[in-house]
C-alpha cells in the first residue's frame, strides 16, 4: 500500500511537471472567454429584440418550433425532437422560471452540457495519450519497469493518477467558466431553480417525474456524470496509449473516434445498433436536461452501462498488454 | 592475478540458463548460458545486431525469455522481479532519465520505488558519481556524459549486488572512459557483480575479468579475458627499409606468417601514423626478437615493430572457422 502511494506521488510529480496539464488549463482560460464573448453577444441581441422579458423569447422560441412543425420539408426526426423542446419549455413558461437566466452559473451549465462529447475529452485525452506513450517514446519507461516493482501496478498507479487528473479537468473547466463568465454576467444564480426528470417517451414528454433542482446541485451532477463519462475516455486513451507508442498517435487515433461520434449523433436515430457505441453515449448530461436521445430506447442507466463495458473493456486490454508485452524499444 | 583462484568460490550473482528468444518468427537468442559471479567484471562482448541488447532486455525483466532461465541471488527474474531485481541495478542502451525534472528529482522518482532509500542515499550516489554541482539543474541541460553519470547514480541507488551496464562508454571522451573504468573497478572490489557489454574488443579487454564473446544470437566462448584474447595469434606489424627485402625474409621465415593486408583485419585506429606500406605477420611474441636480428643482420633497416591485437571480427572469424565453438 506504501508503495502504491509513493507511486501514485511519482506519476502525479510527472503529470504537474510536464508542461502538458498546463496547457490544458491555458487553452481553458483562453477559450471561456472567447465564448462568454459570444454568449454575452447574443444575450444583448435577444434583450435588445424582447424588450428584457425572457417570456416573450420563450414564447417566440415556442411559436417558431409550432410553425416549424407544420413544415413538410422538415424530417420527422427533427419534429419529433423539436416537438419535446417545445414541451420543456412551455413547462417553463407555465412555472415561470427563465431556463436561460443569465449569469455565471447559467453560463457554466450550458458550458458544460456542451463539451460534455467533444471539448472536454479532447482535454483529457491530452493527459491520457501521453501518459504511458511518453514513457515509451522517450525510453524512460526502460528504468521505470527494471525497478522491483510489479509491472501492473505502475500501470495501476498511472491510471489511479489519470482519473484523479480527469477529475480536476472537469472540475477546473467548471471552475473557470463560472469565474471568468462570472466577471461578465455576475456570480449570482447558485439556488436558482431548474427543472430535471423530463420522461421522453416517443414524441410526448411526461412530466409526472418532474421536480426542481437549485443550480448547485444540476451543476454539481451535471459534473458528476461528466467525470463518468470523461473517464470512459480517458480509458480508452489509456489503452491507445498503452498500444502504440507515439503520443501523437494516440491522440489522433482517439481523436477521430470521438469526431466521428459526433458526426454518427446526428445520424444515428436512423441507425439503431449505433446506441451501443461508446460516442453516442457521451453525454449523459443530456439526461439531466430531458434532451432527446439520439437512438430511441436509450435511457440513462443503459448510457452508463454501454460506457462502464467499454471502459471496463479498455482497461482490461490495457494491463493485459503492459504486462505481457517485450520493451523492445 | 590471484583472484583467478578465488573467483570459482565466490557466490554466483547472476546466472543465465539456456535462454532463447524468438521475435515474430525469428530466432534472434539461440541459446546463452553464463554465470557472473560477485566481484568480477564480467565482459559481454558482440557486434551490433548480435543479440546483447535483447539479452541484457532479458535480464532486467524488459523482454521475456521464450524458454530458459535467469535469476539474480536466487531469485527468477521472470517469475519474481520484484524479488529479483531488487538486486540489479542498471542502465539499458541510454540511461534515458525524465529530462523535465532535475537530476535530484530523477534520482528521488526511482528512490521513492524501492522502499528503505533515504535522501542520505541519494547524497550519497551524488557524490560517488561526483555531480554534487549540477544535481539540482533539469536533465535537459545535461551532456551525455553527465547524463551517463546520473544513470550510474539510478543504478547504484538500491546498492546493487549486480550492476548491468549496456555499452557505458557511448558518448565519453577518453579520460571520461579512463575514470569509469576505474569506477567500474572499483566497485568490483566492493564484492558487487558487474555485467557490461560492449562491441569494441579494447574496451573488454582493458575492463573486464571474464568475458562472454555473442554472435548471431549465440554465445561462443565464456573464458578470463587473458586466455580468449591475449593467448591467441598475435599480429606484429614491420616497418622497414627496403620493405621488398624484408618481405622476402619474413616470407622466407618459418616462425612469421605473412598476411595480405586487407586478410589481417587491423582496428583502423592502429594504423593511424603508419607509413603507406608495411608487413603484417602472424608471429609469436618470443620470435620477434630473432627475426628482428635477422633483418639487421642482413642489412635491412627495422624502423618499427609493432604487436597489435587482432579486432573483434578477426576472433571471431579465427572462432568460427576453428571450430571453436558451435
Amino acid at each position: 500500500m506504501n508503495n502504491m502511494l509513493a507511486l501514485i506521488h511519482n506519476e502525479t510529480l510527472k503529470v504537474l511537471k510536464k508542461k502538458r496539464f498546463y496547457v490544458v488549463m491555458l487553452i481553458l482560460v483562453i477559450l471561456i472567454p472567447v465564448f462568454t464573448y459570444a454568449q454575452m453577444k447574443i444575450a444583448q441581441n435577444s434583450r435588445e429584440k424582447f424588450d428584457q422579458d425572457w417570456r416573450r423569447e420563450i414564447t417566440q422560441q415556442i411559436t417558431d418550433y409550432q410553425n416549424t412543425l407544420g413544415s413538410d420539408r422538415i424530417p420527422e426526426e427533427w419534429k419529433k425532437f423539436r416537438r419535446i423542446m417545445l414541451q420543456q419549455l412551455q413547462y417553463y413558461l407555465d412555472h415561470d422560471v427563465n431556463p436561460n437566466e443569465p449569469n455565471g452559473v447559467t453560463f457554466t451549465r450550458t458550458f458544460m452540457d456542451n463539451s460534455v462529447n467533444l471539448f472536454i475529452p479532447l482535454l483529457v485525452m491530452a493527459i491520457a495519450s501521453d501518459i504511458v506513450s511518453s514513457e515509451r517514446s522517450t525510453g524512460t519507461i526502460k528504468m521505470l519497469l527494471t525497478r522491483p516493482v510489479r509491472r501492473w501496478k505502475i500501470l495501476m498507479s498511472k491510471w489511479l493518477v489519470l482519473m484523479l487528473f480527469t477529475g480536476v479537468v472537469v472540475l477546473m473547466t467548471a471552475l473557470l467558466s463560472y469565474l471568468i463568465s462570472g466577471a461578465v454576467f455576475g456570480y449570482g444564480g447558485w439556488n436558482f431553480p431548474l427543472f430535471t426528470g423530463f420522461n421522453v417517451s416517443g414524441t410526448n414528454v411526461n412530466v409526472e417525474a418532474v421536480h426542481m433542482l437549485p443550480s448547485w446541485l444540476y451543476l454539481l451532477m451535471q459534473c458528476g456524470l461528466i467525470w463518468f463519462s470523461s473517464i470512459v475516455v480517458a480509458a480508452l486513451g489509456f489503452m491507445i496509449s498503452v498500444l502504440v507508442r507515439s503520443t501523437a498517435a494516440s491522440i489522433v487515433t482517439l481523436m477521430a473516434t470521438l469526431i466521428a461520434g459526433t458526426i454518427l449523433y446526428n445520424m444515428a436515430s436512423a441507425w439503431p445498433t449505433a446506441k451501443y457505441l461508446f460516442m453516442i453515449n457521451l453525454k449523459l448530461t443530456d439526461y439531466l436536461a430531458g434532451t432527446p436521445a439520439p437512438v430511441e430506447g436509450m435511457s440513462l442507466l443503459f448510457s452508463l452501462g454501454v460506457l462502464s463495458v467499454w471502459g471496463a473493456a479498455a482497461l482490461f486490454i490495457a494491463f493485459r498488454v503492459f504486462t505481457k508485452q517485450d520493451i523492445l524499444n | 592475478m590471484e583472484s583467478e583462484h578465488t573467483l570459482a568460490d565466490r557466490p554466483v550473482i547472476l546466472s543465465v540458463k539456456q535462454i532463447k528468444k524468438k521475435i515474430g518468427r525469428k530466432w534472434i537468442i539461440h541459446d546463452v548460458s553464463f554465470d557472473v559471479r560477485a566481484g568480477e567484471i564480467f565482459g559481454f562482448l558482440g557486434p551490433n545486431g548480435s543479440g546483447k541488447t535483447t539479452t541484457i532486455r532479458m535480464l532486467v525483466d524488459l523482454i521475456k525469455p521464450t524458454s530458459g532461465h535467469i535469476q539474480v541471488c536466487g531469485y527468477d527474474v521472470n517469475r519474481q522481479p520484484e524479488k529479483a531485481l531488487r538486486f540489479v541495478g542498471s542502465i539499458v542502451e541510454n540511461p534515458e532519465m525524465y529530462n523535465y525534472l532535475t537530476g535530484w528529482e530523477n534520482l528521488e522518482h526511482f528512490a521513492r520505488m524501492v522502499p528503505g532509500i533515504d535522501s542520505i542515499r541519494i547524497h550519497e550516489v551524488v557524490n560517488v558519481v561526483g555531480l554534487t554541482r549540477r544535481i539540482h539543474d533539469k536533465v535537459k541541460t545535461y551532456s551525455l556524459g553527465m547524463r551517463q553519470r546520473l544513470g550510474i547514480a539510478q543504478a547504484l541507488l538500491v546498492q546493487p549486488k549486480l550492476l548491468i551496464l549496456d555499452e557505458p562508454t557511448n558518448g565519453l571522451d577518453p579520460l571520461g572512459i579512463k575514470e569509469l573504468r576505474g569506477f567500474i573497478r572499483l566497485l568490483a572490489d566492493s564484492g558487487m557483480a558487474v555485467f557490461v557489454s560492449s562491441h569494441l574488443l579494447s574496451e573488454i579487454q582493458l575492463m573486464c575479468d571474464r568475458v562472454a564473446i555473442i554472435s548471431n544470437g549465440r554465445v561462443l566462448a565464456v573464458d578470463d579475458v587473458d586466455q580468449l584474447l591475449t593467448g591467441r595469434s598475435q599480429y606484429v606489424i614491420w616497418i622497414a627499409e627496403p620493405l621488398d627485402k624484408a618481405l622476402q625474409m619474413l616470407q622466407a621465415s618459418e616462425q612469421a606468417k605473412v598476411l595480405e593486408a586487407d586478410k589481417a583485419v587491423i582496428d583502423e585506429s592502429v594504423l593511424i601514423g603508419l607509413p603507406e606500406h608495411f608487413i603484417i605477420t602472424e608471429t609469436a611474441p618470443e620470435h620477434i626478437s630473432g627475426l628482428n636480428q635477422a633483418l639487421t643482420d642482413a642489412g635491412v633497416a627495422v624502423e618499427g615493430i609493432q604487436r597489435v591485437v587482432p579486432t573483434l571480427e578477426q576472433l571471431f572469424l579465427e572462432m568460427t572457422e576453428g571450430g571453436h565453438i558451435e
